[in-house]
């Protein structure tokens, strides 16, 4: 009976901190992008849009060592880029909360089910998918 | 129009689209294409990339509230994410040799489906003996209700499972978090009640759209200058939309938001026939 209470709590207490890590991520992720967009209007608002065509986002956009490097420059694009790039780590680092969250249970079948998820993504990202 | 007419105006269609979203658990992701390709005429890989964001923003901003309540089955999440995220990186890569005017048709018929998917009936009933499979991964749970918690047993393992891999794939292609296609595996193959499947599904929505955008991200599909206003609309009007969610009724709202998005997908399948993308 004790040790079915503990269990039940630890879940618990997990889901609600699953809960904070997608709440904050959404909101750092938010307020970057209201930050760098404000700027960005600030220092391009009266350029027209181009969007008709399709150039393709140049290097500066489309790694986080360019995105850091425009960041130095203060370039407003870059801090948006960023705020994308919380956003799309927020999931992520879901499933690693939850990761932790199973070794803790020792639950071994979702250790390993949770760690063919974590590999699909890894090799999404560096598996050289963007050709 | 400038940058920031075209900003601005996003912005309210982001907030509108937030909002639908939620109300109607289609995302935002659904809305945001045919905004920002038929209307602004934006290119369909940049619209895609912007959906990708759109889905994750939704995705992540509501599920946050359901975790906390309970519902979300996170070990069926878990399991099912195998499926998805292995759909949507199959979808990312398939998408480089997919013609956009194709992928335009695609994205038409799916919103159709998804239309008649929110209109239908859901399972409600808890299922009392579940599959042998259900035991095995530990996929049985329960739930709070008002009448306290309700256990529930899951079937069809194999099915729900081959749907979701369909569902990541189209996200993957289109850029959508496919919600629809999720409800049906877990409600009609899994006879799982639908509180449970839906809340599920939305949290999954969030990382299948991550496995594809890490990948759409890299290809130069997202750019900040729709990134921005996407993000920061989708997100007012997602937590708008969960606010409202326990005042009104939304019947009449699905059967107006489903008939609007029919037409949208009927122009979308035309245009994409006429070669228009």
């Amino acid at each position: 009976m004790d040790t079915k209470e503990n269990k039940k709590m630890t879940d618990y207490d997990v889901e609600q901190l699953i809960g904070q890590v997608l709440r904050y991520g959404v909101l750092i992720s938010g307020i970057i992008a209201i930050i760098g967009g404000i700027l960005y209007l600030v220092q391009q608002g009266m350029g027209i849009p181009d969007y008709g065509t399709f150039h393709g986002e140049t290097a500066g956009f489309t790694s986080l060592t360019g995105i850091i490097e425009g960041l130095k420059n203060g370039n407003a694009t870059e801090i948006i880029q960023l705020g994308v790039v919380v956003m799309i780590a927020t999931p992520i680092l879901r499933i690693i909360f939850s990761l932790v969250s199973f070794v803790v249970e020792k639950d071994k079948l979702y250790i390993f089910i949770t760690l063919i998820v974590l590999a699909i993504i890894t090799f999404s990202m560096f598996g050289g998918l963007k050709v | 129009m400038t940058i920031l007419t075209f900003t601005l105006i996003l912005l309210l269609g982001a907030y509108l689209a937030g909002l639908a979203g939620s109300l109607t658990g289609l995302g935002g992701g659904v809305v945001i294409i045919p905004l920002l390709t038929l209307f602004f005429h934006v290119d369909i890989r940049y619209a895609i990339g912007a959906a990708l964001v759109a889905s994750i923003a939704t995705s992540s901003g509501s599920a946050s509230a359901y975790v906390k309540e309970g519902i979300t089955n996170i070990r069926l999440g878990m399991f099912l994410e195998i499926a998805t995220t292995a759909g949507a990186v199959l979808g990312a890569i398939l998408a480089i040799y997919t013609p956009v005017n194709l992928v335009a048709i695609l994205f038409g018929c799916t919103l159709i489906f998804s239309a008649a998917m929110t209109l239908r009936k859901k399972h409600e009933g808890a299922l009392q003996e579940g599959s042998k499979l259900s035991y095995k991964l530990k996929l049985n749970s329960s739930y709070p209700t008002k009448e306290g918690e309700v256990e529930y047993k899951l079937t069809n393992i194999g099915a729900g499972f081959s749907i979701m891999t369909v569902a990541g794939l189209l996200s993957g292609l289109l850029g959508i978090g496919s919600g629809a296609l999720k409800v049906l595996a877990m409600d009609s193959a899994m006879k799982i009640p639908f509180r449970v499947s839906t809340t599920t599904s939305n949290f999954m929505v969030g990382v299948t759209a991550a496995a594809s955008a890490v990948v759409y991200l890299q290809r130069g599909y997202i750019d900040p200058g729709i990134a921005f206003p996407v993000i920061v609309g989708v997100l007012a009007g997602a937590f708008t939309g969960s606010k409202l969610l326990m005042k009104i009724d939304v019947k009449k709202l699905k059967l107006i938001f489903s008939i609007a998005i029919t037409l949208i997908a009927i122009n979308m399948i035309y245009n994409g026939f006429n070669h228009k993308f």
